[in-house]
């Protein structure tokens, strides 16, 4: 059950298609910036599976120039420690 | 439960990022976030210092269910206002890796075997009594670190040096800010900065000397940058032997060969009394003038030894030595234009712009150290440019508490709490407040830190605790160093958090408690003492640092020093300790008051933090009726000095080529032992390489990735190549950072070091390389 946190930077001029993009996938809530060109992504999925599926379609926004994680937490592996 | 705990991970996860952001675009405002801290308390926050770097960012750690979750900047921290870097945000992560040590190890029949701590203490106690009485006091030695909290340090030298009468105490900011401290010593009288972070809100020019910010102060580096886009009269110059993030973001980038720095410097004050920019009211009120011995070699021998002798000069003197560097003269020296070196020092003349010079590691591993230091404090105290808000020589610290733990409670070893072992009411006062007799405590200061290692080769030290640090990895010149390390009558004790090459040379490893498993303290670069609570509870056997020492002091039969119970010792400590800063120059706030705060500036004087010291204006010491008093000094005067410009202790030839330095990443934290446990930041930079100019690597034939090989008198390492990353050396010069123990990069460094702060110089050594 992951949750992590991304900083996601548009491609030139593209933040207001991003956010627009980010709103439709499924396990993501976006944060905006007003005055800079960066927008904050949380995605929290319920399993592995459906994770790699996100990341697979985060992969394809034509829109989204990088993304850098900022923050990660997995039930699963703390189980495991 | 479940769903308001996810909603308060999501939280973290969102302020996390809006943090970060506002760390790399600075002003980034996020209008739509709720702020939901006030919720329901199935998070717990818990204000610490962050665990890493000397900025000292106050953070909240998140706890649920007994672990620590989630890290966010803390809003009423003046240092960073709620912001975080990259390390700071992923700290939490750092207490969960999988192969913590979690239980003591002694060596048997050649095999690390797990034993009982309590096992482990009896018989470290009975190791160092054996080889005390056996080789003498001297042969038993601690090593501890910056990373010390403030309670570790003040065991560690209260058992070495006032019971068991040994001096036989350094830490490793020995290694990152011993030539600060001789800085302000030899200039002030005093140490640490006159000055606080409050002078980046109004500075008009901020000078980055041999110190990338961007990367090691992050924090800062982005207060600055919101300054710049705030006002609109702020320029920020970075002046440095490489390209770097800092360069990139700064106005201007002014390259210098290694070393002429000094030269540089002195190009600046002769520009200064050229121009007639002195401030002539300060420099005759405030200012006297000295020279000290030249020639001063480099301490890459045994027992090397050298002591410093001021003489009084004029000003005219001073004016006189300057002549040889005039800034056309310096220009080919250094590789700096005269015109940047005018440029630089009408930006210090300008007496309508307030300058802020920034410096770190760059200038204090140099084995000129103080010079530079004595240099850059010349400019500002010339121009009067001290000691009010934004005018400040700002030299920061590396670690969370080098000044806490190492400056303010001396664990070096001629340093003691208050003062100095050679001085006869310094001993006195400590021998008081620690219960020992006055004779216990040695007046003659034993080994710094490559000299204590050295003398742990040679067998002089048969007994050595380590602390808190990672020496197998950091020490220069480290191959003597390991071997000597391992040779049989030889016995290592080190306490750590995960296994290191450090533990490789143990003969016993106890496990510590790391950052918020214990109480504590930090001192950070702004002398602000910075309190943190036991949030969440160690695991397995694992104890902090001062506890093992007390648990070994009491077996030693030092119960009266330390009578201390488990349950209150930090508070104890804390309100012993602080009789020995009692004054208006040092006074430290109260344990119940640090408690409360989310750290607090000292002297600490009737309650109220003093923000500029020698500023009569604001710090209660000042007694001299006027408007500035460098009290430090008998002569109530700050000094400046004349330090000639000297070569490296090693230079490249036609043997050996290029110049080696070395350095750090933001993603890691020194040895990396902690944030190469830390997925985010590991899988950020994986592992360590050469940085090389693109020129350079087009005639060695190599590209990014492709294996170097790197060879200096004193080893090799063959390590990947990174060209056009994030750093770009000139040519002749290439850079490794020193986080990855699979490329110990301090196989080929010099342990060559500052003669009067004994400060080792890991910027500049010779190499050659090949195509692996
Ligand atoms: S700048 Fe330093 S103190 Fe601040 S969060 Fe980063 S590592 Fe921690």
């Amino acid at each position: 059950m992951p949750i992590f946190s991304y900083l996601a930077i548009p491609t030139s001029g593209a933040k207001e298609i991003l956010c627009a993009s980010l709103a439709t996938l499924p396990h993501c809530e976006i944060i905006p910036s007003d005055n800079q060109e960066v927008v904050v992504l949380v995605t929290d999925t319920p399993d592995e599976a459906t994770e790699d599926e996100l990341q697979k379609s985060l992969k394809n926004l034509q829109s989204l120039q990088s993304l850098s994680l900022a923050f990660g937490y997995d039930d699963k592996k703390k189980k495991g420690r | 439960m479940k769903l308001n705990r996810r909603r308060f991970l999501k939280y973290a996860a969102a302020s996390s990022a809006v943090a970060t952001a506002g760390a790399i675009f600075p002003g980034a405002s996020f209008g739509s976030w709720q702020n939901l801290s006030n919720n329901s308390g199935l998070i717990s926050w818990q204000k610490a210092p962050c665990r890493f770097c000397g900025t000292g960012c106050g953070v909240l750690v998140g706890v649920s269910d007994g672990r620590a979750v989630a890290v966010k900047g803390d809003p009423n921290c003046s240092v960073n206002k709620g912001l975080c870097c990259m390390k700071g945000y992923h700290s939490v992560q750092m207490l969960y890796g999988k192969d913590r040590i979690t239980k003591a190890k002694v060596r048997k029949d050649g095999e690390m075997v797990e034993v009982p701590i309590q096992e482990a203490l009896d018989l470290i106690a009975d190791k160092l009594q054996k080889t005390k009485d056996k080789h003498g006091k001297d042969s038993v030695a601690i090593y501890g670190s910056g990373q010390w909290t403030i309670p570790d340090g003040y065991v560690a030298s209260k058992l070495f040096k006032g019971c068991l009468g040994t001096n036989n105490v350094e830490a490793n900011a020995r290694l990152c800010m011993a030539s600060a401290v001789t800085g302000f010593m030899t200039s002030f009288g005093i140490d640490e900065p006159m000055g606080c972070y409050e002078d980046m809100d109004h500075a008009n020019v901020f000078i980055t000397w041999g110190n990338n910010m961007a990367e090691m102060h992050p924090v800062l580096y982005s207060r600055m940058l919101a300054n710049r886009k705030r006002r609109t009269n702020v320029t920020i110059i970075d002046f440095a032997t490489r390209s770097t993030r800092t360069s990139q973001a700064a106005d201007k980038s002014i390259l210098f060969r290694p070393q002429t720095d000094l030269a540089v410097a002195n190009a600046i004050c002769y520009e200064i009394i050229k121009n007639d920019w002195v401030n002539w009211n300060f420099v005759n009120e405030h200012v006297s003038f000295h020279k000290g011995k030249t020639n001063i070699g480099y301490g890459t021998e045994d027992h090397f030894a050298f002591k410093d002798k001021a003489e009084g000069i004029s000003f005219e003197d001073f004016k006189l030595f300057l002549e040889d560097y005039t800034p056309e003269k310096v220009e080919k020296i250094s590789g700096v234009s005269a015109k940047d070196i005018k440029y630089m020092a009408a930006l210090y003349g300008d007496p309508s712009l307030k300058v802020t010079s920034f410096w770190c590691m760059g200038m204090n591993q140099h084995t000129r150290g103080t010079w530079i230091n004595n240099l850059v404090y010349n400019i500002h105290l010339l121009v009067g440019k001290i000691s009010t808000p934004g005018n400040s020589p700002f030299s920061l610290t590396g670690q969370p508490s080098a000044c806490g733990t190492v400056r303010e409670v001396g664990t070096l070893t001629h340093k003691l709490p208050h003062g100095v072992v050679m001085n006869e009411h310094h001993r006195e006062m400590a021998a008081e407040i620690w219960d020992v007799p006055v004779a216990n405590i040695d007046p003659k200061p034993t080994y710094h830190t490559v000299e204590m290692f050295r003398a742990l080769d040679r067998g002089d030290i048969k007994f050595i605790w380590i602390q808190v640090t990672n020496p197998m990895v950091t020490m220069p010149n480290l191959k003597r160093y390991r071997d000597g390390a391992l040779k049989d009558d030889r016995f290592v004790v080190v306490s750590d958090v995960y296994p290191t090459p450090t533990t490789d040379v143990a003969d016993v490893i106890l496990p510590a408690a790391l950052w918020v498993e214990q109480e504590g303290m930090f001192g950070n670069s702004e002398r602000r003492t910075q309190h943190f609570a036991e949030i969440v509870k160690p695991p397995g056997d694992a104890m902090s640092d001062t506890w093992q020492i007390i648990e070994v002091a009491k077996r030693l039969g030092f119960e009266k020093q330390f009578p201390w119970t488990q349950d209150d010792y930090i508070g104890k400590i804390w309100e012993e300790y602080r009789k020995f800063h009692a004054g208006p120059k040092h006074e430290m706030a109260s344990y119940e008051v640090l408690k409360k705060r989310s750290g607090v500036q000292w002297p600490f004087v009737d309650g109220k933090e003093t923000r500029w010291r020698f500023n009569a204006k604001h710090d209660p010491a000042c007694t001299n009726g006027k408007d500035f008093d460098f009290y430090g000094k008998k002569d109530h005067k700050a000094w400046i000095w004349a330090r000639p410009y000297e070569p490296a202790a090693e230079s490249p030839d036609s043997e050996y080529n290029f110049w080696l330095n070395t350095g750090r990443v933001i993603e890691h934290w020194h040895t990396g032992s902690m944030t190469r446990r830390i997925p985010v930041l590991h899988n950020a930079v994986p592992s360590s390489y050469v940085e090389l100019n693109p020129e350079d690597a087009a005639e060695l034939g190599v590209v990014n990735g492709e294996m170097v090989k790197i060879i200096s008198r004193r080893g090799e390492i063959t390590i990947p190549a990174q060209i056009k990353g994030r750093g770009i050396p000139p040519r002749g010069m290439v850079f490794v950072p020193f986080f990855d123990e699979s490329y110990l990069i301090n196989e080929v460094t010099l342990d060559a070091f500052c003669p009067i702060s004994k400060q080792p110089d890991y910027k500049k050594c010779a190499v050659r390389l090949e195509k692996a």
